[in-house]
């Protein structure tokens, strides 16, 4: 029986041949630049491919800030007894990915020495433990590594490298009200990170 | 110890002791850690050489194009859908609002999510290309036998890929189509029904279904179809290709040409052609999504991919009696003379003109299942009631897709993690208070006897709020509903509690 698969696949072997000759013959031929142009080609499409993909990746890194929001802490009238700080929850929402949450901080509500209301982070601004207020030592104490602030906020001492953080607060309709904001560790400047 | 490192150091040595030139050294570390001798190497470079040396009988042609264009396909559906995993989550609580949140928000979203849903529908045509072009060539003759049995389960594959996709969004079409596909395994005897509820995962659709699907349609199936893909490639380059229909099959007077660079230069344009068009359907069509699915919708019309058009009309001709001759009998006989193909056409002849019968068979099939199609969307055209609802449809897919992205609320109720401002708080005790749980629900869901007032404050604006609250509509009053008879304060509170319960 004749196979012409045989006579095809003999064909095949000695194109190979003719195209090895070839090859060895011209180090930089015209197969080598349709190669080099066919390389770019898929290099250059696959790096205009990725733009979307990195871009569809980096999303949650380069969304926008969140708005300003102002939450309310309490009545003023029923502030008008706070000498030293007091602590008040606050409810944050925020954004995780597609899910809405509502977290509860604490802020401490204190007054100056004017007499005006204004409201201090209980982060601290060492490594973020929760600062707790002695009322018969009259200062801020952080139970991690005993950092140390007066009624005010201000730094006595210990590791921190700033005072507590204050936040922006205004009475609104009779409402003290907050704008709650997170800052940035062992920094000795107050930074905003979100 | 000392003794054990000093025998792996020599067998080390003594596997690069025969060559020891400057340029084996090199090699020396990656070779003794992965046993590549300079052999091995070389030989797995020839073959890599031989993947581009592959001898085409007749020459590079654009009719040979469809095989490599499904190969980019699978790499791009491959590629898109690792990055819409990224952010899906596979539940009926939130596969929704997630792909809502690719859609919606994301960067580059809707954009890489169309990319992905218009992918799978070209897998389908230049399936159909492929397939044609094989069966027209002649191409699954002789020592291709195989290359064609792999390529029925591939068609198998593809075809439950996007049936198991279609179900991720869990939007009204998707959950009803699907509704559909799976209660057609109902028609199998005796194994459909235990069947059926295997892949839903129970009787009833929900998020176990969903699991399932998801399964399937990033585990199960993608691994099967790398397999098959393998084998069909395997099975394809030890047949070889069998090139372009021969004047006479006895002696075939071709000359050949090797693989690369005409047939890779002319398979990289159609890739191009094929990026370039899906690229600018996804950029200024993209996918819609419609609203999240809502199972106790009696109203909704819903339709199966394009695709599976022709087979959904030949489903209506079918009286339940003869039902399973239509649905099962005339379907799997086709499907048995596609994939018996090679063995009932025995003859060498490739030339399609020699071969009317099963050329004439194929084409039938072809226009038949065009024709299905036709008819299908002129009756959809026709019938007003149906036209109307899919109007609607169609205009409620664009209201959500206008709608801005809507965060879902964590926790297990939408009241759990709401943020109520103190009005809304006050509102919410005069909701109790006034005993509006009692029939809207503790979470304001809703219960038989009345609806959810979830988006209440969406769908009225405040002063409509009002005026319903204090004199109810005439439907709302046959529902059971009572006039809201409070203080002035107290309803301004309560429509800021409702307002707040989106």
């Amino acid at each position: 029986m004749n196979h012409p698969e045989q006579t095809r696949m003999g064909r095949a072997a000695a194109v190979f041949r003719e195209d090895d000759d070839r090859l060895r013959r011209t180090p930089f031929g015209r197969r080598s630049f349709l190669g080099l142009l066919l390389g770019a080609g898929v290099a250059s499409l696959g790096a205009l491919l990725s733009v979307p993909l990195l871009r569809f990746l980096l999303h949650p890194l380069v969304k926008a800030k969140a708005q300003l929001s102002w939450k309310e802490i309490a009545n003023v009238e029923d502030l008008a007894s706070v000498t030293s700080p007091v602590k008040k929850l606050v409810q944050v929402e925020q954004r995780d990915g597609w899910r809405k949450i509502v977290l509860q901080k604490a802020v401490y509500v204190c007054r100056d020495k004017r007499g005006q209301l204004f409201a201090l982070s209980s982060v601290c601004p060492h490594l973020g433990c929760s600062i707790a207020w002695h009322d018969e030592e009259n200062r801020f104490v952080c139970p991690c590594h005993n950092g140390q602030f007066t009624a005010e906020g201000k730094l006595l001492g210990g590791p921190p490298p700033r005072g507590m953080d204050q936040l922006e607060s205004k009475v609104e309709d009779g409402k003290l009200v907050v704008h709650y904001q997170s800052f940035r560790q062992l920094v000795p400047t107050k930074e905003v990170i979100a | 110890m000392n003794g054990r490192q000093t025998r792996i150091r020599s067998a080390g040595q003594a596997a690069i002791a025969p060559d020891t030139t400057a340029q084996e050294s090199r090699h020396r570390w990656l070779d003794r850690r992965s046993g590549m001798s300079d052999r091995r190497r070389r030989a797995l470079s020839s073959s890599l050489r031989a993947v581009f040396r592959e001898a085409i009988p007749g020459g590079a042609s654009m009719a040979y194009v469809f095989g490599s264009g499904l190969l980019y396909l699978c790499l791009s559906q491959v590629v898109t859908g690792m990055f819409l995993a990224l952010y899906y989550v596979p539940s009926a609580d939130h596969a929704h609002t997630t792909v809502a949140y690719i859609t919606k928000e994301v960067q580059s979203g809707s954009f890489i999510r169309s990319l992905h849903a218009y992918g799978s529908s070209a897998i389908v045509i230049v399936l159909l290309l492929h397939v044609s072009q094989t069966f027209l060539y002649g191409a699954y003759k002789g020592r291709r036998k195989l290359v064609w049995l792999a390529g029925c389960v591939l068609f198998a594959l593809m075809l439950g890929m996007s049936f198991t996709g279609y179900l991720l969004p869990w939007d009204q079409k998707a959950y009803f189509a699907t509704t559909v596909g799976t209660n057609l395994l109902t028609y199998i005897p005796v194994l459909g029904g235990p069947l059926k509820s295997l892949l839903r995962g129970g009787t009833e659709m929900g998020t176990l279904t969903l699991s399932r699907f998801f399964v399937l349609h990033v585990f199960l199936l993608p691994a099967l179809l790398l397999a098959f893909i393998a084998a069909h490639i395997f099975l394809f380059r030890r047949a070889g290709p069998a090139g372009a229909i021969p004047r006479d099959p006895e002696t075939p007077e071709q000359s050949t040409e090797l693989f690369y660079p005409r047939q890779v230069l002319v398979d990289f344009v159609f890739a191009l052609l094929i990026i370039a068009g899906l690229g600018v359907l996804a950029h200024y069509s993209p996918v819609a999504l419609g609203p999240k699915a809502s199972p106790s919708d009696t109203q909704y019309v819903p339709r199966p991919e394009w695709y599976y058009i022709p087979v959904f009309q030949w489903l209506k001709y079918w009286e339940s009696g003869f039902a399973i001759v239509g649905v099962l009998v005339i379907p799997a006989f086709v499907a048995l003379l596609f994939v018996g193909l090679p063995f009932l056409d025995l003859r060498p002849e490739r030339r399609p003109w020699k071969r009317p019968l099963s050329v004439s068979i194929y084409g039938f099939i072809f226009i038949g299942l065009g024709a299905l199609g036709g008819i299908s969307h002129r009756n959809d055209l026709r019938n007003p009631v149906i036209a109307g609802r899919l109007a609607k449809q169609r205009a409620d897919v664009e209201a959500f897709m206008r709608r801005p992205f809507e965060p879902e609320a964590a926790g297990s109720s939408p009241l759990a993690a709401l943020f109520l401002s103190p009005a809304a708080s006050q509102g919410k005790k005069v909701f109790e208070r006034e005993r509006c749980t009692e029939c809207h629900g503790a979470d304001l869901s809703g219960t038989s006897s009345a609806p959810t007032l979830v988006g209440v404050g969406q769908k009225y604006d405040t002063g409509t709020l009002r005026s319903i609250l204090r004199q109810p509509t005439d439907a709302m009053s046959d529902g059971g509903m009572q006039p809201v008879d409070i203080k002035e304060g107290d309803l301004t509170a309560l429509i800021a509690f409702l307002e707040s319960v989106k």
